[in-house]
């Protein structure tokens, strides 16, 4: 047999650890800044309107996303021709850099329209550097894997995207709770991206000491290392209508499934339930460590019974049961049909006069509790001007604290998400692997990966949260909260049927 | 089966087209109304990333109904 079956099982532990190690850290680069997202918004984005501010965030999120395909591109060339490791270090190292940049970059109070701008470029090269990452950890994995286990195996690098937004959100609140909110919204959440270098250079060390593919050297030392990968993964019918399936059969719902489970739920318990953020934060990473071992469960069974019945039934889950899911959260958190304890609420109202403009500002606070133990606030803050010429502005902010038994619920309905993303995403490494052969895997894979996963399931919450925007009309001003989950379930669907009908069942391919 | 594959091509080539009307559609519909930032912002990154993945699956629609897809087993 080939030599990487020849491996003991401490020494694949090791190429699992080095290469999860360095993917985790790219995935908490990536994420931070989208668990962040509103904070930036309001120091790089400033408008009057803050769902513009908020969309421009996003915007900037997705262009992180929108960028992947084509770092895929770029490194996944390199991998295929220079080989897995070095292209892998360097991906790290530029995320690395990059993310610890955005640390430092002045806020647009500072230096003006040139901030975003920075911003913004930052962010493209983090996107680039993932887009060169996750292919280049599987297939390293992957071709380093026995045949039978290769499923269980690349499992471990699944559980890296989800064990990232875990890291980011922790480090995050520990940043928070440690400077406290003035300080943090201040200058504080600066920190979490300047925690990234120390992650970065622990694993670049790590990575350098790691050994090259062994299938890679082989068919390096036989001389079949593909002269134009791009070429021959993308203009080659045979291998094009394999990354066709690979991305409208199979990572395009995973994609949807994936983003909807953990960033359009928080966004939708925060902005749209006006759940406080630091509880928000709570219950996805509640739902993350509970959730996080299915990956390996998924691998693992994947490599008994087929990687494609296990996606497609994450996918037809998520399709059947979002709407019923994302009601009963909105139902929780909401005060629509509770019983108010009248005795516990209270209205205040406040006059204060902005010494340095002169404008009046009024605010008006009301505070409810609930015989479920949720306690909403309203705080309306309306500004006169000092000429009362223009017209008051008003801004109004909604915080629900949810009670210790509703709080829980809601981690159970974000765990039921979580575990179809374990579904989808615990076999797809080993699927798109063993999709492709070794001397084009790395840039046939990557490709197909990010556009499903960067594109379609990257725009999941800017795409949500504008259909939900739309959604608002004069005849309806609140609009409907559960619109934005038509994207997800509709990309979802047709990938179900088309994964159904066309894909193959894969267990143990050979992958040389 | 496989004739059923072949079959479908036609329905990923017209959802496809249908996905590339339905954004532009929108779009227009929008701009026409003097849109806000946040409108355009949206739509210059939806169009132009959607519209060459609605060609994919325009293409992999073709492919099925040649029968590119006929050996693979599901």
């Amino acid at each position: 047999m080939s030599n990487h079956e020849q491996k003991s099982g401490w020494e694949l532990m090791k190429v699992i650890f080095a290469s999860s190690l360095g993917t985790l850290i790219e995935w908490y680069d990536f994420y931070i800044y989208g668990a962040l997202a509103p904070i930036i918004a309001v120091k790089f984005f400033p408008s009057e309107n803050p769902t513009a501010a908020f969309l421009a965030a996003l915007a900037t999120f997705a262009a992180g996303f929108v960028v992947r395909p084509f770092g895929a591109l770029f490194f996944g060339r390199l991998g295929d021709l220079v080989g897995r490791k070095y292209t892998f270090l360097v991906t790290l190292v530029l995320m690395g850099l990059s993310t610890f940049a955005i640390g430092f970059v002045p806020t647009y109070k500072e230096i003006g329209a040139l901030a975003p701008f920075i911003i913004l470029a930052l962010r493209l090269i983090q996107g680039l550097a993932l887009g060169g990452e996750y292919g280049g950890a599987a297939t390293y994995v992957a071709e380093h894997s026995p045949v039978g286990k290769r499923g269980y195996y690349t499992s471990f690098i699944q559980t890296t995207a989800t064990l990232g937004l875990f890291l980011a959100l922790g480090v995050i609140l520990s940043a928070k709770s440690s400077l406290g909110d003035t300080v943090f919204n201040e200058w504080g959440w600066r920190v979490p991206f300047w925690v990234s270098i120390i992650m970065v250079l622990i694993s670049v060390y790590i990575r350098l000491k790691m050994a090259e593919s062994p299938l890679f050297s082989k068919i390096k030392s036989e001389g079949k290392i593909s002269a134009n990968p791009l070429k021959e993964s993308f203009t080659k019918k045979p291998n094009l209508k394999l990354v066709l399936l690979a991305l409208f059969g199979a990572v395009m719902g995973q994609g949807v499934v994936w983003y909807t489970g953990q960033f359009y739920a928080q966004t939708f318990i925060e902005r749209t339930c006006s759940v406080e953020f630091v509880q928000t934060r709570y219950i996805i990473l509640a739902a993350i460590a509970i959730g996080t071992g299915f990956f390996i469960l998924w691998g693992w069974l994947s490599d008994k019974i087929g990687r494609k019945w296990i996606m497609l039934a994450g996918m037809l889950l998520a399709v059947l049961t979002y709407r019923p899911i994302y009601k009963t959260i909105f139902s929780i958190s909401g005060t629509k049909d509770k019983i108010e304890i009248v005795d516990k609420g209270s209205v205040g109202e406040a006059i204060a006069v902005d010494a340095a403009s002169g404008d009046s500002v009024v605010t008006k606070t009301i505070v409810k509790a609930f015989t479920d133990g949720n306690t909403y606030k309203e705080v309306t803050k309306v500004t006169f001007a000092k000429d009362r010429t223009a017209k008051p502005k008003e801004v109004k902010v909604k915080t629900t604290w949810l009670s210790s038994a509703n709080f829980w619920w809601l981690v159970l309905l974000v765990l039921i998400q979580i575990i179809y993303v374990t579904m989808v995403y615990g076999p797809i490494a080993a699927f798109l692997v063993e999709l492709f052969p070794t001397r084009i895997r790395y840039t046939s894979m990557s490709l197909p990966y990010h556009i499903g996963n960067g594109i379609f399931g990257g725009l999941t919450p800017l795409i949500a949260t504008r259909l939900f925007d739309v959604s608002k009309t004069t005849e309806s001003p609140a609009g409907d909260p559960f619109i934005g989950l038509w994207y997800p379930i509709v990309i979802a669907a047709v990938c179900f049927v088309i994964g159904f009908f066309y894909l193959p069942n894969k267990t143990n391919e050979d992958v040389a | 089966m496989n004739s059923l594959k072949r079959l479908a091509g036609l329905v990923w080539m017209a959802l496809a087209a249908y996905g590339v009307y339905l954004m532009v559609h929108q779009a227009g519909s929008e701009f026409s109304k003097s849109p806000a930032l946040d409108t355009r912002i949206f739509w210059y990154t939806i169009i132009p990333v959607f519209t060459p993945i609605m060609m994919g699956l325009g293409l992999f629609g073709y492919y099925c109904l040649k029968g590119e897809y006929d050996q693979l087993a599901a």
